[in-house]
Protein backbone atom coordinates (compact mmCIF):
# COMPACT_ATOMS: atom_id res chain seq x y z
CA UNK A 1 0.00 0.00 0.00
CA UNK A 2 1.19 3.41 -0.99
CA UNK A 3 1.09 6.49 1.27
CA UNK A 4 2.63 9.77 2.02
CA UNK A 5 3.06 12.00 5.00
CA UNK A 6 2.66 15.94 4.18
CA UNK A 7 4.93 17.24 6.61
CA UNK A 8 3.99 20.56 5.90
CA UNK A 9 1.53 19.25 8.04
CA UNK A 10 3.08 16.76 10.60
CA UNK A 11 3.57 18.51 13.75
CA UNK A 12 5.38 15.29 14.97
CA UNK A 13 2.82 14.40 17.73
CA UNK A 14 3.85 10.65 16.57
CA UNK A 15 0.73 8.67 17.21
CA UNK A 16 1.24 7.04 14.10
CA UNK A 17 4.79 5.98 15.43
CA UNK A 18 3.33 4.59 18.08
CA UNK A 19 -0.01 2.80 16.33
CA UNK A 20 1.98 1.42 13.54
CA UNK A 21 5.82 1.17 14.50
CA UNK A 22 6.56 -0.66 11.14
CA UNK A 23 5.88 1.78 8.90
CA UNK A 24 6.16 5.48 11.14
CA UNK A 25 9.33 6.03 13.53
CA UNK A 26 10.44 9.27 14.55
CA UNK A 27 13.67 10.46 13.42
CA UNK A 28 15.30 12.94 16.83
CA UNK A 29 12.46 15.01 18.50
CA UNK A 30 9.55 15.76 16.23
CA UNK A 31 11.51 14.31 12.75
CA UNK A 32 9.51 11.62 10.85
CA UNK A 33 10.42 9.19 8.57
CA UNK A 34 8.00 6.54 6.90
CA UNK A 35 7.68 3.82 4.78
CA UNK A 36 6.11 4.87 1.68
CA UNK A 37 5.04 1.13 -0.08
CA UNK A 38 4.34 -0.80 3.38
CA UNK A 39 3.44 -3.77 3.64
CA UNK A 40 -0.46 -4.98 3.09
CA UNK A 41 -0.12 -6.62 6.38
CA UNK A 42 0.33 -3.25 7.80
CA UNK A 43 -3.14 -2.04 6.79
CA UNK A 44 -5.32 -1.51 9.55
CA UNK A 45 -2.29 -0.23 11.93
CA UNK A 46 -2.14 2.11 9.56
CA UNK A 47 -5.91 2.76 8.79
CA UNK A 48 -5.38 3.14 12.57
CA UNK A 49 -2.61 5.52 12.07
CA UNK A 50 -4.34 8.01 9.81
CA UNK A 51 -7.47 8.04 11.96
CA UNK A 52 -5.82 8.79 14.81
CA UNK A 53 -3.04 11.67 13.77
CA UNK A 54 -4.39 15.00 15.20
CA UNK A 55 -3.47 17.14 11.70
CA UNK A 56 -4.90 14.98 9.28
CA UNK A 57 -1.50 14.51 7.35
CA UNK A 58 -1.28 10.80 5.89
CA UNK A 59 -2.62 10.34 2.63
CA UNK A 60 -2.96 6.45 2.02
CA UNK A 61 -3.67 5.10 -1.82
CA UNK A 62 -7.82 5.61 -1.80
CA UNK A 63 -8.08 1.68 -2.79
CA UNK A 64 -5.76 0.70 -0.04
CA UNK A 65 -8.16 2.77 2.13
CA UNK A 66 -11.41 1.55 1.14
CA UNK A 67 -9.95 -2.09 2.10
CA UNK A 68 -8.78 -0.65 5.18
CA UNK A 69 -12.05 0.52 6.34
CA UNK A 70 -14.26 -2.47 5.65
CA UNK A 71 -11.53 -3.93 8.10
CA UNK A 72 -11.99 -1.24 10.78
CA UNK A 73 -16.57 -1.95 9.97
CA UNK A 74 -15.86 -5.32 11.00
CA UNK A 75 -14.14 -4.33 14.48
CA UNK A 76 -10.65 -5.04 14.18
CA UNK A 77 -9.91 -1.32 14.47
CA UNK A 78 -10.72 0.61 17.05
CA UNK A 79 -12.48 4.37 16.50
CA UNK A 80 -10.49 7.02 16.82
CA UNK B 1 -18.93 33.09 -21.54
CA UNK B 2 -21.36 31.56 -20.05
CA UNK B 3 -22.54 30.21 -23.37
CA UNK B 4 -22.05 26.79 -23.04
CA UNK B 5 -18.35 26.14 -23.83
CA UNK B 6 -17.34 25.00 -20.80
CA UNK B 7 -19.92 22.71 -19.88
CA UNK B 8 -18.52 20.74 -23.29
CA UNK B 9 -15.41 21.26 -22.11
CA UNK B 10 -15.71 19.34 -19.46
CA UNK B 11 -18.03 16.51 -20.84
CA UNK B 12 -15.84 16.04 -24.15
CA UNK B 13 -12.79 17.81 -24.28
CA UNK B 14 -8.93 16.90 -24.06
CA UNK B 15 -6.87 18.10 -21.45
CA UNK B 16 -3.17 17.11 -21.50
CA UNK B 17 -1.30 17.71 -18.36
CA UNK B 18 3.20 17.82 -19.29
CA UNK B 19 4.63 16.39 -16.08
CA UNK B 20 3.47 13.71 -14.24
CA UNK B 21 5.18 14.02 -11.28
CA UNK B 22 3.47 15.48 -8.27
CA UNK B 23 1.92 18.74 -9.53
CA UNK B 24 0.55 16.39 -12.16
CA UNK B 25 -0.46 14.28 -10.42
CA UNK B 26 -2.60 15.94 -8.49
CA UNK B 27 -4.00 18.21 -10.71
CA UNK B 28 -4.89 15.40 -12.86
CA UNK B 29 -7.08 13.78 -9.55
CA UNK B 30 -8.27 17.75 -9.20
CA UNK B 31 -9.52 17.76 -12.85
CA UNK B 32 -11.89 14.33 -11.96
CA UNK B 33 -13.18 15.87 -8.89
CA UNK B 34 -14.09 18.74 -10.70
CA UNK B 35 -16.23 16.95 -13.10
CA UNK B 36 -14.19 16.52 -16.14
CA UNK B 37 -15.52 13.67 -17.66
CA UNK B 38 -12.97 14.08 -21.12
CA UNK B 39 -10.02 12.59 -22.57
CA UNK B 40 -6.86 13.28 -19.88
CA UNK B 41 -3.31 12.44 -20.99
CA UNK B 42 -0.66 12.50 -18.73
CA UNK B 43 3.04 13.24 -20.39
CA UNK B 44 6.24 12.15 -18.60
CA UNK B 45 9.94 11.95 -19.48
CA UNK B 46 10.43 9.38 -17.05
CA UNK B 47 9.08 5.29 -17.20
CA UNK B 48 7.66 5.74 -14.30
CA UNK B 49 4.08 6.59 -12.41
CA UNK B 50 4.41 9.43 -10.41
CA UNK B 51 6.36 8.86 -7.04
CA UNK B 52 7.25 11.16 -4.34
CA UNK B 53 10.95 12.78 -3.88
CA UNK B 54 11.32 14.14 -0.42
CA UNK B 55 12.59 10.28 0.94
CA UNK B 56 15.12 10.20 -1.56
CA UNK B 57 17.21 11.96 0.39
CA UNK B 58 16.25 10.83 3.36
CA UNK B 59 14.51 7.36 4.19
CA UNK B 60 16.16 5.73 0.97
CA UNK B 61 19.58 6.87 1.90
CA UNK B 62 18.74 5.40 5.16
CA UNK B 63 18.00 1.86 3.50
CA UNK B 64 14.36 2.60 5.55
CA UNK B 65 12.51 2.71 1.99
CA UNK B 66 13.69 1.94 -1.68
CA UNK B 67 13.72 4.40 -4.35
CA UNK B 68 11.51 2.23 -6.48
CA UNK B 69 8.64 1.92 -4.23
CA UNK B 70 8.20 5.88 -3.62
CA UNK B 71 5.30 5.84 -6.33
CA UNK B 72 2.40 8.41 -4.67
CA UNK B 73 -0.41 7.11 -3.50
CA UNK B 74 -3.52 8.48 -5.75
CA UNK B 75 -6.52 10.49 -4.43
CA UNK B 76 -9.07 8.83 -6.40
CA UNK B 77 -8.86 6.84 -10.04
CA UNK B 78 -7.83 9.59 -12.70
CA UNK B 79 -8.91 7.47 -15.75
CA UNK B 80 -5.91 8.71 -17.80
CA UNK B 81 -3.57 8.17 -21.09
CA UNK B 82 -0.31 7.73 -19.54
CA UNK B 83 2.36 8.85 -22.21
CA UNK B 84 5.29 7.81 -19.64
CA UNK B 85 9.25 7.40 -20.96
CA UNK B 86 8.93 10.09 -23.69
CA UNK B 87 9.17 13.91 -23.00
CA UNK B 88 7.77 16.74 -24.57
CA UNK B 89 9.39 18.11 -27.42
CA UNK B 90 7.79 21.20 -28.37
CA UNK B 91 4.53 23.05 -28.07
CA UNK B 92 2.30 24.47 -30.97
CA UNK B 93 0.39 27.08 -29.17
CA UNK B 94 -1.56 28.13 -32.29
CA UNK B 95 -2.43 24.74 -33.34
CA UNK B 96 -3.07 23.46 -29.92
CA UNK B 97 -0.55 20.62 -30.15
CA UNK B 98 2.04 18.80 -28.04
CA UNK B 99 4.69 17.52 -29.83
CA UNK B 100 6.67 14.32 -28.43
CA UNK B 101 10.20 13.57 -28.34
CA UNK B 102 9.52 10.50 -30.59
CA UNK B 103 7.35 12.30 -33.29
CA UNK B 104 3.69 12.26 -31.94
CA UNK B 105 1.54 14.68 -31.57
CA UNK B 106 -0.99 15.11 -28.33
CA UNK B 107 -4.39 18.07 -29.07
CA UNK B 108 -5.45 19.84 -26.64
CA UNK B 109 -7.97 22.34 -25.67
CA UNK B 110 -6.72 22.97 -22.25
CA UNK B 111 -2.83 22.34 -21.21
CA UNK B 112 -1.04 21.98 -17.85
CA UNK B 113 2.58 22.34 -17.62
CA UNK B 114 4.27 20.67 -14.32
CA UNK B 115 7.65 19.95 -15.79
CA UNK B 116 9.35 21.05 -12.99
CA UNK B 117 13.16 21.40 -12.01
CA UNK B 118 16.13 18.64 -12.75
CA UNK B 119 18.97 18.69 -10.93
CA UNK B 120 22.07 21.31 -11.62
CA UNK B 121 24.25 18.79 -13.52
CA UNK B 122 28.52 18.75 -12.31
CA UNK B 123 29.78 21.64 -15.55
CA UNK B 124 32.64 19.24 -16.85
CA UNK B 125 30.39 16.78 -18.79
CA UNK B 126 33.81 14.65 -18.61
CA UNK B 127 34.13 14.60 -14.99
CA UNK B 128 30.30 14.79 -14.39
CA UNK B 129 30.50 11.13 -16.41
CA UNK B 130 33.02 10.08 -13.71
CA UNK B 131 31.74 6.63 -12.28
CA UNK B 132 30.43 7.35 -8.65
CA UNK B 133 29.60 10.67 -9.75
CA UNK B 134 25.80 11.74 -8.78
CA UNK B 135 23.10 13.91 -8.47
CA UNK B 136 19.83 13.60 -6.69
CA UNK B 137 16.65 14.16 -8.17
CA UNK B 138 15.22 11.00 -9.29
CA UNK B 139 14.17 7.98 -8.73
CA UNK B 140 16.97 6.30 -10.80
CA UNK B 141 19.38 9.04 -9.02
CA UNK B 142 17.77 7.78 -5.71
CA UNK B 143 18.45 3.60 -6.26
CA UNK B 144 21.76 4.26 -7.60
CA UNK B 145 23.03 6.40 -4.97
CA UNK B 146 21.81 4.27 -2.19
CA UNK B 147 23.37 1.35 -3.89
CA UNK B 148 26.56 2.82 -3.64
CA UNK B 149 26.64 3.87 -0.12
CA UNK B 150 25.32 0.42 0.51
CA UNK B 151 28.90 -1.35 -0.71
CA UNK B 152 30.45 1.08 1.73
CA UNK B 153 32.76 3.76 0.51
CA UNK B 154 35.84 5.27 1.96
CA UNK B 155 34.91 8.84 1.80
CA UNK B 156 31.80 10.63 0.20
CA UNK B 157 31.84 14.06 -1.50
CA UNK B 158 28.61 16.19 -1.50
CA UNK B 159 29.27 19.49 -3.56
CA UNK B 160 27.13 21.76 -1.88
CA UNK B 161 25.31 22.60 1.14
CA UNK B 162 21.44 23.05 0.83
CA UNK B 163 19.20 21.48 2.12
CA UNK B 164 19.36 18.33 -0.66
CA UNK B 165 23.49 17.93 0.02
CA UNK B 166 23.05 18.75 3.61
CA UNK B 167 20.32 15.90 3.86
CA UNK B 168 22.65 13.78 2.23
CA UNK B 169 25.60 14.37 4.57
CA UNK B 170 23.80 14.02 7.33
CA UNK B 171 22.47 10.38 5.80
CA UNK B 172 26.48 9.56 5.09
CA UNK B 173 26.96 9.80 9.04
CA UNK B 174 23.83 8.00 10.01
CA UNK B 175 25.16 4.88 8.16
CA UNK B 176 28.93 5.39 9.88
CA UNK B 177 30.43 6.76 6.15
CA UNK B 178 33.26 9.33 6.29
CA UNK B 179 31.84 12.48 4.40
CA UNK B 180 32.95 15.70 3.49
CA UNK B 181 31.12 18.67 2.26
CA UNK B 182 32.08 21.64 -0.06
CA UNK B 183 30.14 24.60 0.13
CA UNK B 184 31.23 27.95 -1.91
CA UNK B 185 29.46 30.25 0.42
CA UNK B 186 30.57 30.72 4.45
CA UNK B 187 27.66 28.00 5.82
CA UNK B 188 25.45 25.43 4.82
CA UNK B 189 21.91 26.98 3.87
CA UNK B 190 22.56 30.60 3.98
CA UNK B 191 21.30 30.97 0.60
CA UNK B 192 17.56 29.82 2.04
CA UNK B 193 18.13 30.89 5.60
CA UNK B 194 20.60 33.16 6.01
CA UNK B 195 24.46 33.56 7.71
CA UNK B 196 23.14 33.28 11.59
CA UNK B 197 21.39 30.14 10.72
CA UNK B 198 23.80 28.91 8.39
CA UNK B 199 26.50 29.20 11.48
CA UNK B 200 23.96 27.06 13.41
CA UNK B 201 23.36 24.47 10.59
CA UNK B 202 27.96 24.40 10.48
CA UNK B 203 27.96 23.65 14.00
CA UNK B 204 25.55 20.41 13.26
CA UNK B 205 27.30 19.22 10.69
CA UNK B 206 30.72 19.65 12.40
CA UNK B 207 29.25 17.95 15.75
CA UNK B 208 28.24 14.92 13.63
CA UNK B 209 31.68 14.67 11.98
CA UNK B 210 30.91 15.84 8.86
CA UNK B 211 34.44 17.38 7.28
CA UNK B 212 32.64 20.60 6.17
CA UNK B 213 34.68 22.75 4.47
CA UNK B 214 32.78 26.41 3.59
CA UNK B 215 34.52 29.52 1.19
CA UNK B 216 35.75 26.92 -1.05
CA UNK B 217 35.18 25.21 -4.56
CA UNK B 218 35.51 22.03 -6.19
CA UNK B 219 37.66 22.88 -9.36
CA UNK B 220 37.89 19.29 -10.63
CA UNK B 221 36.89 15.86 -10.00
CA UNK B 222 39.93 13.57 -10.82
CA UNK B 223 39.21 9.94 -12.33
CA UNK B 224 41.34 6.36 -11.76
CA UNK B 225 41.97 4.61 -14.96
CA UNK B 226 39.09 2.26 -14.31
CA UNK B 227 36.64 5.90 -15.00
CA UNK B 228 35.57 6.01 -11.33
CA UNK B 229 35.94 8.57 -9.57
CA UNK B 230 38.95 9.25 -6.99
CA UNK B 231 40.02 12.67 -6.29
CA UNK B 232 38.71 15.71 -6.03
CA UNK B 233 40.59 19.52 -6.15
CA UNK B 234 39.70 22.16 -4.30
CA UNK B 235 40.14 25.81 -5.15
CA UNK B 236 42.72 26.62 -2.05
CA UNK B 237 44.85 23.85 -3.34
CA UNK B 238 43.85 20.82 -1.53
CA UNK B 239 42.98 17.54 -2.58
CA UNK B 240 40.31 15.10 -1.44
CA UNK B 241 40.79 11.12 -2.23
CA UNK B 242 36.97 10.12 -2.18
CA UNK B 243 35.42 7.47 -4.41
CA UNK B 244 31.50 9.03 -3.91
CA UNK B 245 30.54 12.35 -5.11
CA UNK B 246 27.04 13.90 -4.86
CA UNK B 247 26.32 17.10 -7.40
CA UNK B 248 24.05 19.09 -5.15
CA UNK B 249 24.40 22.75 -6.60
CA UNK B 250 20.47 23.01 -6.60
CA UNK B 251 17.82 23.20 -9.84
CA UNK B 252 17.30 23.82 -13.24
CA UNK B 253 13.98 24.68 -14.67
CA UNK B 254 12.54 22.11 -17.46
CA UNK B 255 11.33 24.65 -20.30
CA UNK B 256 13.70 24.23 -22.64
CA UNK B 257 11.06 21.79 -24.79
CA UNK B 258 8.95 25.49 -24.69
CA UNK B 259 12.03 27.63 -26.68
CA UNK B 260 10.32 28.70 -29.70
CA UNK B 261 6.61 28.19 -28.57
CA UNK B 262 5.68 31.88 -27.87
CA UNK B 263 4.95 31.05 -24.25
CA UNK B 264 6.45 33.17 -21.85
CA UNK B 265 9.07 30.37 -20.26
CA UNK B 266 12.81 30.52 -19.45
CA UNK B 267 15.92 29.42 -17.59
CA UNK B 268 13.29 30.96 -14.29
CA UNK B 269 10.33 29.14 -15.09
CA UNK B 270 7.16 29.87 -16.47
CA UNK B 271 5.72 33.02 -15.72
CA UNK B 272 1.98 33.21 -14.74
CA UNK B 273 -0.78 35.16 -13.55
CA UNK B 274 -1.97 34.07 -9.59
CA UNK B 275 -4.50 31.89 -11.51
CA UNK B 276 -1.52 29.77 -13.03
CA UNK B 277 -2.39 30.98 -16.49
CA UNK B 278 0.80 31.25 -17.84
CA UNK B 279 2.03 34.55 -20.32
CA UNK B 280 3.10 34.36 -23.75
CA UNK B 281 6.63 36.31 -24.66
CA UNK B 282 4.74 39.53 -25.27
CA UNK B 283 3.49 39.51 -21.54
CA UNK B 284 -0.34 38.56 -22.20
CA UNK B 285 -1.98 36.20 -20.15
CA UNK B 286 -2.80 32.24 -22.39
CA UNK B 287 -6.33 31.46 -21.02
CA UNK B 288 -5.70 27.65 -22.22
CA UNK B 289 -2.32 26.46 -20.48
CA UNK B 290 -1.65 26.71 -17.16
CA UNK B 291 1.17 25.97 -14.71
CA UNK B 292 1.72 24.34 -11.61
CA UNK B 293 4.84 23.44 -9.33
CA UNK B 294 8.67 23.69 -9.08
CA UNK B 295 8.07 25.23 -13.02
CA UNK B 296 6.25 28.29 -12.41
CA UNK B 297 6.35 31.62 -11.26
CA UNK B 298 3.92 33.64 -10.08
CA UNK B 299 3.12 36.88 -8.59
CA UNK B 300 2.26 37.02 -4.75
CA UNK B 301 0.26 39.80 -2.85
CA UNK B 302 2.25 38.97 0.87
CA UNK B 303 5.39 39.57 -1.08
CA UNK B 304 5.12 43.10 -2.90
CA UNK B 305 3.62 40.78 -5.91
CA UNK B 306 7.62 39.72 -6.71
CA UNK B 307 7.00 36.40 -9.00
CA UNK B 308 7.79 33.43 -6.95
CA UNK B 309 8.97 29.98 -8.26
CA UNK B 310 9.13 28.27 -5.17
CA UNK B 311 10.38 24.12 -5.35
CA UNK B 312 8.44 23.29 -2.32
CA UNK B 313 6.26 20.08 -2.09
CA UNK B 314 3.49 22.01 -0.39
CA UNK B 315 3.76 24.76 -3.17
CA UNK B 316 3.15 21.54 -5.52
CA UNK B 317 -0.04 20.62 -4.28
CA UNK B 318 -1.53 23.43 -3.90
CA UNK B 319 -0.72 25.20 -7.12
CA UNK B 320 -2.03 22.00 -9.15
CA UNK B 321 -5.37 22.39 -7.27
CA UNK B 322 -5.66 25.79 -7.95
CA UNK B 323 -4.70 25.43 -11.30
CA UNK B 324 -6.87 22.52 -12.42
CA UNK B 325 -9.93 24.86 -10.67
CA UNK B 326 -9.05 27.51 -12.86
CA UNK B 327 -8.97 25.62 -16.33
CA UNK B 328 -12.67 24.10 -16.11
CA UNK B 329 -14.30 27.60 -14.40
CA UNK B 330 -15.68 30.52 -15.63
CA UNK B 331 -14.01 33.45 -14.89
CA UNK B 332 -15.38 34.80 -11.66
CA UNK B 333 -15.63 31.48 -10.43
CA UNK B 334 -11.84 31.27 -10.73
CA UNK B 335 -9.29 31.69 -7.57
CA UNK B 336 -5.79 32.92 -6.93
CA UNK B 337 -2.89 31.06 -5.57
CA UNK B 338 -1.77 32.89 -2.52
CA UNK B 339 0.11 29.80 -1.25
CA UNK B 340 2.08 30.95 2.20
CA UNK B 341 5.61 29.35 0.86
CA UNK B 342 6.71 26.16 3.67
CA UNK B 343 9.45 23.44 4.00
CA UNK B 344 10.67 21.28 5.45
CA UNK B 345 13.92 19.50 5.82
CA UNK B 346 15.20 16.91 8.22
CA UNK B 347 18.98 16.35 8.75
CA UNK B 348 21.23 15.12 11.77
CA UNK B 349 17.91 13.97 13.74
CA UNK B 350 16.87 17.77 13.92
CA UNK B 351 13.70 18.89 11.86
CA UNK B 352 14.09 22.16 10.38
CA UNK B 353 10.78 23.85 9.11
CA UNK B 354 10.21 27.37 7.54
CA UNK B 355 7.07 29.32 6.25
CA UNK B 356 7.30 32.90 4.56
CA UNK B 357 10.29 33.88 2.64
CA UNK B 358 13.43 34.19 5.18
CA UNK B 359 15.66 35.19 1.97
CA UNK B 360 13.59 38.64 1.41
CA UNK B 361 14.20 39.33 5.65
CA UNK B 362 17.21 41.20 6.64
CA UNK B 363 16.95 40.76 10.20
CA UNK B 364 15.99 37.79 12.64
CA UNK B 365 15.27 37.54 16.22
CA UNK B 366 15.40 34.21 18.16
CA UNK B 367 11.61 34.43 19.69
CA UNK B 368 12.14 30.70 21.41
CA UNK B 369 14.16 28.68 22.62
CA UNK B 370 17.99 28.55 21.79
CA UNK B 371 20.43 28.06 19.29
CA UNK B 372 22.91 26.28 21.32
CA UNK B 373 20.29 23.50 22.12
CA UNK B 374 19.36 23.56 18.39
CA UNK B 375 15.74 23.61 19.51
CA UNK B 376 14.18 27.42 18.45
CA UNK B 377 12.37 29.83 16.28
CA UNK B 378 13.98 32.45 14.49
CA UNK B 379 11.28 35.31 13.13
CA UNK B 380 12.48 37.00 9.92
CA UNK B 381 12.15 40.91 9.53
CA UNK B 382 11.61 42.81 5.90
CA UNK B 383 10.67 46.94 6.36
CA UNK B 384 9.21 46.67 10.24
CA UNK B 385 6.96 43.32 9.24
CA UNK B 386 7.24 39.60 10.05
CA UNK B 387 8.03 38.03 6.77
CA UNK B 388 9.29 34.60 7.45
CA UNK B 389 9.94 32.47 9.99
CA UNK B 390 12.00 28.85 10.74
CA UNK B 391 12.21 26.71 13.43
CA UNK B 392 14.84 24.28 14.39
CA UNK B 393 13.05 20.92 16.66
CA UNK B 394 9.82 23.81 17.34
CA UNK B 395 7.73 23.12 14.60
CA UNK B 396 4.31 23.38 16.64
CA UNK B 397 4.93 27.45 16.99
CA UNK B 398 5.29 27.91 12.67
CA UNK B 399 1.51 28.07 12.61
CA UNK B 400 1.28 31.15 14.73
CA UNK B 401 4.38 32.95 12.79
CA UNK B 402 2.46 31.94 9.31
CA UNK B 403 -0.58 33.91 10.58
CA UNK B 404 1.64 36.92 11.29
CA UNK B 405 2.90 36.58 8.01
CA UNK B 406 -0.21 36.38 6.98
CA UNK B 407 -1.37 39.47 8.60
CA UNK B 408 2.02 41.57 7.46
CA UNK B 409 2.26 41.78 11.33
CA UNK B 410 4.97 44.33 12.94
CA UNK B 411 8.65 43.18 13.34
CA UNK B 412 10.19 42.51 15.71
CA UNK B 413 7.30 41.04 16.92
CA UNK B 414 5.84 43.08 20.35
CA UNK B 415 4.68 40.24 22.24
CA UNK B 416 6.61 38.36 24.97
CA UNK B 417 6.67 35.21 24.27
CA UNK B 418 7.60 32.12 26.90
CA UNK B 419 11.11 30.43 26.48
CA UNK B 420 12.55 33.39 24.81
CA UNK B 421 16.31 33.55 26.02
CA UNK B 422 18.19 36.83 26.82
CA UNK B 423 19.75 36.80 23.20
CA UNK B 424 16.55 36.65 21.79
CA UNK B 425 15.35 39.83 23.44
CA UNK B 426 16.09 42.25 19.93
CA UNK B 427 16.80 41.80 16.04
CA UNK B 428 20.11 41.09 14.55
CA UNK B 429 21.29 40.83 10.76
CA UNK B 430 19.66 37.75 9.39
CA UNK B 431 23.37 38.23 7.27
CA UNK B 432 22.17 36.62 3.98
CA UNK B 433 25.39 36.66 1.58
CA UNK B 434 25.34 38.88 -1.54
CA UNK B 435 22.95 37.57 -4.02
CA UNK B 436 25.67 38.72 -6.62
CA UNK B 437 27.46 35.88 -5.00
CA UNK B 438 26.39 32.65 -6.60
CA UNK B 439 25.31 30.02 -4.60
CA UNK B 440 23.68 26.65 -4.74
CA UNK B 441 20.72 28.56 -4.43
CA UNK B 442 18.07 28.88 -2.10
CA UNK B 443 14.67 26.97 -3.14
CA UNK B 444 12.69 30.24 -3.54
CA UNK B 445 13.31 32.49 -6.60
CA UNK B 446 11.95 35.81 -6.17
CA UNK B 447 10.87 38.01 -8.94
CA UNK B 448 12.41 36.08 -11.17
CA UNK B 449 15.90 37.23 -12.00
CA UNK B 450 19.11 37.29 -9.44
CA UNK B 451 21.19 39.63 -10.19
CA UNK B 452 24.03 36.93 -10.52
CA UNK B 453 22.08 35.70 -13.17
CA UNK B 454 23.94 37.77 -16.91
CA UNK B 455 21.95 35.09 -18.98
CA UNK B 456 19.26 37.12 -20.31
CA UNK B 457 19.04 40.21 -22.33
CA UNK B 458 16.31 41.49 -23.73
CA UNK B 459 15.97 41.94 -27.51
CA UNK B 460 13.29 43.86 -28.61
CA UNK B 461 11.41 42.80 -31.67
CA UNK B 462 12.13 44.57 -34.34
CA UNK B 463 8.65 46.68 -35.88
Amino acid sequence: MRLVVDLNRCQGYAQCAFLAPDVFAMHGDEGLLYDPEAESAQRERVAQAVAACPVQAILVDEMDMAAAGRAAASGEAPHA
Amino acid sequence: MPDGSLDRLKREGRIVVVGASLAGLRAAETLRDKGFEGTLTMIGDEPYEPYDRPPLSKQVLLGKATAEHTALPRRREIDAEWRLGVPASGLDMAARRVKLADGDEVPYDRLMIATGVRARPWPNEAEAELDGVFVLRTRDDGAGLARRLDAGPKRVLVIGAGFTGSEIASACRERGLEVTVAERGDAPLVGALGGVIGAVAAEMHRENGVDLRTGVMVTRLEGGATGRVRAAHFSDGTTLECDVVVVSLGAQRNTEWLAGSGLGAGPRGIACDAGCRAFDVRGIVTDDVFVAGDVARSPHPLFGYQFLSLEHWGNAVAQAETAAHNMLSESSDRRPHIWVPAFWSSQFGVNIKSVGVPSMGTEIMITQGSRAERRFTGVYGYQGRVIGAVTFDNCRWLQFYEQQIEATAPFPPPFPTVDRRADGQRPIPADFPDPSVPTHGPTITLSGYSPADRRMTFTPAGH
